[in-house]
């Protein structure tokens, strides 16, 4: 396969591999936890890149895949004592079905009205969650030291996550290349075009729909146990925020849809931002609205995201800018 | 019998767009659909594609009966579409939106012979130095052509053209009716909705005549032609279409 | 049982009313310009601010402090359509979501700076109607009866006044309008603007229900969409409508399960009717 040879492939999974391999040898906690938060960042923007970028179906509520998969895997480690490999890939299986079978339904909605049931939907996993007592109910669930103690303690395992988030993000940049450049792909771009032509033209858009759904929804499952496993613990109102689903698609607009590094720079820029505004003495207490005036400001006059201004703009740059 | 409609009838609330409309299409035939302008026209293209479904009635297509199945269904079987409003995948190349027909109709290509059919098919209609353009920078008449190469990339048994001709000129239209005869030529049976009426007349092997949703003649472009019926409902004076023959 | 279940059924209607208020300021404009205005909850909470300083710093009766937070809330509306919805109004769906959420974020950001998020309330008690074994508090009675005020209100405004009738034109074929002549973007800023000012309206009068904070305006935003869709985006009686079987589900259900469980039947009623009929209940069936 040629693409290999295609610098489009490579320095996106490049970026990411140097970046964890920096903060591996250092190994220094605080340069880990920032490390973290940006490659969480990156790869829940990734992954709901894969969906709104490649079939334009745009999915305000898309957290709740994080904190359905946060609340299975977590629930796993912590109260029937898996190991956190098993566990995180058992709650991105289950965000992925959930996906799969919500989305049948939903998925049939267009435009405005998909965006509206993705709320309702988050809405209510939050509000069954809260009243769902194996998953501690209002209340959540807090971490069962011993799960620690499987790694050699909390610190180890802190260190383990954080390997394991680094492999999934270079993964989930390797789907979203792969995915771009096949046939499946091409009909997902189609779809995102005009839906109704696709079809004509013979692509299944029910079925590919879906399973791009259930794509985009495993890996924010996985992420959401590591995140929670390296909390230690979790409730309804952190699993499900509204907020961080917006922040989601903030980062995959600032940075470009339907790119692969689009999602990363838009997330690290954003993160950087927010960090930035929430340090910042005069920022602070207007954080909020600080991003909300920049989310505003692209909207209104860079839409196609800092990378698609650029691809667009210097086109010779579209064969490395992937 | 390439293409069987029998006794499709499609309502829209209250408005019957079609009633009864019977017609049999042999392979390699070039069919004719002509009319006044809401005539159902468009509306039966849809029936035969999956796109809408009828209250009454089949269509077969190759022997299957294809009344029910969704519009991605029956392109795969080879049947393949160029609309009359033109819906080009504006953001992807022209090549790519040419692949979309290739890998997702009869013949379900891989990306890379897709794109060596896309082009194939482009060169075909004229725009292979356009290739790598944004489909939606093309003008009307490109976008036209366009959209009959992605009909074609897909390789189809039959093709439906609706209105290809619209908004071309003299010279641009008679190219197109040369490709229309190629399509034929290559083994493609034709079923084509078009206004132009000397280019219809001129290339089809029997006409079908549709008014308010029912079909109220068939048969070859001359005997249609002098039907007192179709000249009342459409084509208006009768010495037009005895010189519009002659041509 | 029978009669708490009686109380919590009309309190709930009674509410339900005002609910119907709010959620016809987003599905006017929704009907109007295909826009779902994310700010719609901010806007709510900024009635309730509203009434609330005019109250205790003005001494001004809240009823009467509707009239300006309405036209506070009108302006709010023509400012927020020239600055977030105008440039996006023929961009795809997304723009318009995330340009009016970014307004959403920004009023919350400022006002929680200014107003920090500790519970505000309106202390004015007009005591209760006690109707056989029912104890009604008349705060919710006006409050229904304020809400078909408005609902008569707007439809007057939209079938018998010149500008009415124009939106009506404009919701119908924008460019139909234009070519008629009417002024399209005045109208449309001008319906983003009676939408705003419903749900400011709406605001007000819930804050003389309960006590609240700048957050607040968000439950009652996510309510707002699930009567939409109960009643027909687009459909300012269907609104009203949807939010009186809002209000009853709500008196209803903690009869028979604990309260924590509305939540979850409002949005699950909300993703099945949009799967199952998404033109709501008074709207038309879709193909």
């Amino acid at each position: 396969m040629n693409f290999w040879r295609r610098p489009g492939f490579w320095i996106p999974l490049a970026i990411v591999a140097v970046w964890g391999g920096v903060v591996l040898l250092v190994h220094q906690d605080l340069m880990r936890e920032t490390a973290f938060i940006l490659l969480m960042a990156v790869a829940l923007a990734s992954s709901l890149n894969i969906l709104l970028g490649y079939t334009g179906y745009v999915s305000f509520g898309h957290i709740v895949f994080f904190g359905l998969g946060g609340y299975t895997g977590f629930y796993l480690l912590s109260v029937q004592g898996w190991s956190l490999i098993p566990a995180a890939l058992c709650g991105g299986l289950l965000a992925a079905v959930v996906a799969g079978l919500v989305g049948a339904a939903v998925l049939r909605l267009r435009g405005a009205y998909f965006a509206l049931a993705t709320i309702g939907i988050n809405e209510a996993a939050r509000a069954f969650v809260s009243n769902f007592g194996p998953f501690g109910g209002p209340i959540g669930l807090s971490i069962n030291f011993s799960a620690y103690q499987k790694y050699g303690g909390a610190g180890d395992a802190l260190w383990y996550t954080f390997i394991f988030l680094w492999i999934i993000t270079m993964v989930i940049l390797l789907v979203s290349y792969l995915v771009k450049n096949s046939r499946f792909g091409l009909g997902l771009m189609a779809i995102r075009e005009d839906e109704d032509a696709a079809m004509v033209m013979g692509v299944k858009a029910p079925r590919a729909k879906n399973i791009t759904f259930m794509i985009s929804a495993f890996f924010p499952g996985v992420i959401g146990t590591l995140y929670f496993f390296k909390n230690g613990n979790l409730e309804p109102g952190d699993a499900f925020q509204l907020n961080m689903s917006i922040e989601m698609l903030v980062m995959v607009m600032l940075g470009g849809i339907g790119t692969i590094l689009g999602p990363m720079a838009g997330a690290v820029g954003y993160q950087w931002l927010r960090g930035y505004l929430l340090t910042s003495p005069i920022f602070k207490n207007l954080q909020l609205a600080f991003a909300g005036a920049i989310l505003l400001l692209i909207i209104l006059f860079v839409p196609a995201g800092a990378i698609g201004w650029v691809r667009h703009r210097f086109r010779r740059l579209q064969r490395v800018l992937e | 019998m390439i293409l069987q409609v029998q006794e499709v009838s499609k309502r829209f609330g209250g408005l019957q767009a079609l009633t009864d409309v019977n017609f049999d299409l042999a392979e390699r035939e070039i069919l004719g659909l002509i009319g006044p302008n809401g005539a159902g026209k468009t509306t039966l293209f849809n029936v035969i594609n999956g796109v809408y479904t009828p209250e009454q009635g089949r269509v077969l297509f190759r022997g299957e009966d294809i009344t029910r199945l969704p519009s991605y269904e029956v392109a795969r079987r080879g049947l393949a579409r160029a609309h009359q409003v033109v819906r080009p995948l504006a953001d992807l190349s022209v090549r790519e939106n040419v692949m979309v027909g290739a890998c997702f109709g009869r013949e379900h290509h891989g990306l890379r012979p897709a794109a060596r059919l896309a082009d194939e098919s482009l060169d075909r209609v004229g725009l292979a130095d356009r290739a790598d353009q944004p489909a939606g920078s093309l003008n009307v008449a490109q976008k036209k052509r366009l959209e009959m190469a992605r009909a074609l990339a897909a390789r189809p048994y039959l093709i439906l053209l609706d209105e290809v001709l619209a908004g071309l000129n003299p010279s641009e239209i008679a190219a197109m009716m040369d490709t229309v005869r190629s399509i034929r030529e290559d083994g493609t049976t034709i079923l084509m909705i078009e206004h132009v009426m000397q280019a219809i007349m001129s290339v089809s092997d029997r006409i079908l005549v549709l008014d308010y949703g029912t079909l109220i003649a068939t048969g070859p472009p001359e005997e249609v032609a002098n039907n007192p019926q179709v000249i009342e409902a459409y084509l208006g004076d009768p010495n037009l279409t005895a010189r519009l023959l002659a041509e | 049982m029978l009669d708490q279940l009686v109380a919590s059924l009309t309190d709930g209607i009674l509410l339900g009313f005002v609910y119907g208020v709010a959620a016809m300021g987003l599905t006017l404009i929704w009907g109007v310009m295909e826009v779902i205005n994310l700010a719609h909850g901010p806007v709510i909470a900024l009635g309730m601010f509203g009434t609330y300083l005019l109250f205790t710093h003005l001494g001004l009766n809240p009823y009467l402090a509707l009239i300006p937070v309405a036209g506070m809330g009108l302006l709010l509306g023509l400012v927020i359509y020239v600055i977030a919805v105008q440039r996006v109004i023929n961009a795809p769906p997304l723009s318009s979501l995330l340009s009016t959420f970014a307004v959403n974020m920004i009023i919350i950001g400022v006002c929680t700076a200014i107003f920090s998020t500790s519970p505000q309330n309106i202390n004015y008690s007009l005591g209760s109607l006690s109707v056989a074994f029912l104890n009604i508090n008349y705060s919710r009675l006006i409050g229904a009866l304020g809400a078909i005020l408005v609902t008569a209100g707007l439809y007057s405004f939209l079938y018998f006044t010149r500008p009415g009738k124009a939106i009506r034109a404009v919701a119908n074929n924008r460019a139909a309008a234009e070519l008629m002549g009417i002024p399209s973007g005045q109208m449309l800023a001008l319906t983003f603007g009676l939408g705003t000012m419903l749900a400011a309206v709406a605001g007000g009068l819930i804050a003389t229900f309960f006590p609240f904070t700048i957050l607040s305006g968000s439950p009652y935003e996510l309510k707002s969409f699930v009567i939409c869709v109960l009643g027909g985006l687009g459909n300012p009686l269907g609104a009203l409508l949807g939010g009186l079987i809002l209000g009853f589900l709500e008196g209803l259900i903690p009869a028979f399960l604990p309260v924590s469980w509305v939540p979850v039947l409002e949005f699950g009623l909300f993703v099945l009717v949009l799967l199952v009929r998404p033109t709501g209940l008074l709207g038309e069936p879709s193909k």
